[in-house]
């Protein structure tokens, strides 16, 4: 046990944020990560050891985050596959440049919403993969074994998860945003 | 090299370990395509946005509670 509660020391945290990154809410998160390293302790012995145990410990967590969030929803399928069909930012369409200091034009907390709000326009099958591999900073393999997905699949979500990010950010960050003249001096 | 081509290949300008070739190539169309300038330079900004901004963190106190929770349950699963 005291083994396995230096894991947990060490993993609870990033466990959280990606379960708050696909079900977007506190509580629900808290139980993921209980239910996640539950599972986890549980199963040790099938651990395998072929994979880095924190990659195993993400892929259960995001099961565990996607019941949630089916279960959030009356029972309607969630799946990892979920509105990714989608051809929406393939193309970029703002193209204005951003201002040369965007995070200030606005206070921490309101960065903070608009970033929240930002992503959680996301599918969860983009938003995963995004915090799997750009916030958590998980390779493309380790991201794809975690999610049960080809490498080819991860590149292409990760793709379109930034430009669809991107796209959605310009309108908050863009020059002429809050005011500001085209050099960025309000 | 078209902005489609341009944008398919993204990843690989925003890895900085990928050289040779194809960045040449990605390089080149840059210099002519402001456009994908500004893709490139705001994509790159919105990963580093969201990486410096740690928008889900885990607060001090939720932490220990969550810790001891978790300690509770598998030491109450019988395991």
């Amino acid at each position: 046990m005291a083994a396995f509660e230096k894991l947990v020391r060490q993993y609870e945290r990033q466990v959280f944020r990606i379960a708050q990154h696909i079900v977007q809410n506190r509580e629900d998160a808290e139980d993921v990560v209980q239910d996640a390293f539950l599972k986890a302790y549980e199963k040790l012995d099938q651990f395998q050891g072929n994979s880095k145990f924190y990659t195993w410990l993400v892929r259960i967590a995001v099961n565990e985050a996607l019941m949630r969030l089916r279960k959030r929803r009356t029972g309607r399928m969630v799946s990892i596959d979920e509105d990714v069909a989608t051809e929406e930012g393939s193309m970029p369409r703002d193209l204005a440049d951003w201002s040369p200091d965007p995070e200030a034009l606005y206070g921490q907390s309101e960065l903070a919403e608009i970033l929240k709000k930002t992503i959680q326009g996301l599918p969860p099958g983009f938003r995963v993969v995004f915090a799997l591999r750009d916030v958590e900073g998980l390779s493309t393999e380790e991201t794809a074994e975690a999610l049960g997905l080809s490498i080819p699949a991860v590149k292409s979500r990760l793709l379109r998860a930034r430009l669809q990010l991107r796209e959605r950010l310009t309108r908050y960050f863009k020059r002429g945003a809050r005011g500001q003249s085209k050099d960025g001096v309000k | 090299m078209t902005c489609t081509e341009f944008l398919q290949q993204l990843d690989e300008m925003l890895d900085p370990a990928i050289t040779g070739p194809l960045r040449a190539e990605l390089q080149e169309h840059l210099h002519c395509c402001e456009h994908c300038e500004i893709t490139l330079n705001t994509t790159r900004q919105t990963i580093e946005i969201y990486r410096k901004h740690e928008i889900y963190a885990l607060p001090e106190d939720l932490q220990e509670r969550l810790h001891q929770a978790i300690l509770e349950k598998c030491r109450g699963c019988g395991k």
